[in-house]
């Protein structure tokens, strides 16, 4: 998406709407590894990453003969991808409410300054914040994030996608991606700074 | 709106803040309130050094040879797993 990978040969649209085997295949290597690891990032589980990568390029492939080019390639693809990795998340815990919360995920309601943990890590040494330990207790703070919650995140910070990118991606308006940006961010920050915090109690013993 | 902001008011408008998608004045509230007010200072600088590690996790290197070989056998593209993935 961000045009890293562009290919040495621009792929041709007109082939891979013919179902031309070889366009195919190479538009699987070209978005195949992106797409993974989108995946992997929602569902932190590499079987259900590799699930969400087979299912999307299935998708894709039956569905590009319609495809009509309004949005890119990619776009369109990351599209199937999210839809894939969500709907996946649904399967699996369906009481992780992905569209009653909504309401309340998208009001500014309970984004409160009470209770927020004031411990001041930033100054930890790199190599404890970036630490293996550290990693794996950033990479399950994401999968206690509500599933709407997450799937901004991921899109705009992880991604790097605009605001505007994420709301076209995820079917929201700009205002309700900020919000839950927003909650995100600040649900985040709080599950650091639980975790940071205890870090900067031991090494100020140290 | 009034000239001093409260600390819930940041909170509503620090994602926005760190983002550097706030309007003038408002970032120059913001600012004086900072300077004012030390929770929300360790606030505003742990939202972004979380946002920071997050945005260098480190990158894997490309995709696993075996999960590429599965999904080109599910697609039927069976002939071109020898091509060079590049």
């Amino acid at each position: 998406m961000n045009g890293e990978s562009i290919p040495e040969t621009p792929l041709s649209l007109e082939a891979l709407k013919k179902g031309d085997r070889h366009e195919l295949a190479r538009m699987v290597d070209l978005y195949s590894e992106k797409i993974y690891k989108l995946a992997l990032k929602f569902t932190n589980n590499p079987q259900d990453a590799e699930d969400v990568l087979q299912e999307t390029f299935l998708k894709a492939m039956r569905a590009l003969p319609e495809f009509e080019g309004r949005s890119s390639l990619s776009t369109w693809l990351y599209r199937i991808a999210v839809n894939e990795a969500l709907m996946l998340l649904r399967k699996q815990k369906p009481d992780l409410a992905l569209d009653t919360a909504v309401q309340e995920e998208d009001s500014e309601e309970g984004i409160s300054s009470n209770g927020l943990i004031l411990a001041d890590w930033c100054c930890l040494p790199e190599d404890e914040l970036l630490s293996e330990e550290s990693r794996r207790f950033l990479d399950q703070a994401i999968q206690h994030l509500p599933a709407t919650l997450r799937g901004v995140f991921i899109l705009r910070d992880l991604e790097g996608l605009s605001i505007k990118e994420t709301a076209e991606l995820l079917g929201l308006t700009e205002t309700n991606v900020k919000t839950r940006l927003l909650r995100a961010r600040l649900f985040l920050r709080q599950q650091l700074s639980r975790y940071f915090g205890e870090r900067l109690k031991e090494w100020e013993q140290k | 709106m009034s000239d001093h902001l409260d600390c819930q008011q940041l909170l509503s408008s620090i994602s926005d803040f760190v983002d550097g998608e706030l309007n003038p004045e408002l970032c120059r509230q913001i600012e004086q309130h900072l300077n004012e007010c030390e929770n929300c200072r360790i606030v505003i600088n742990t939202l972004r050094k979380t946002i920071d590690l997050y945005q260098h996790q480190p990158g894997n290197q490309g995709l696993p040879l075996e999960i590429r070989q599965r999904l080109f056998h599910r697609l039927h593209l069976e002939e071109f797993l020898n091509h060079d993935p590049g």
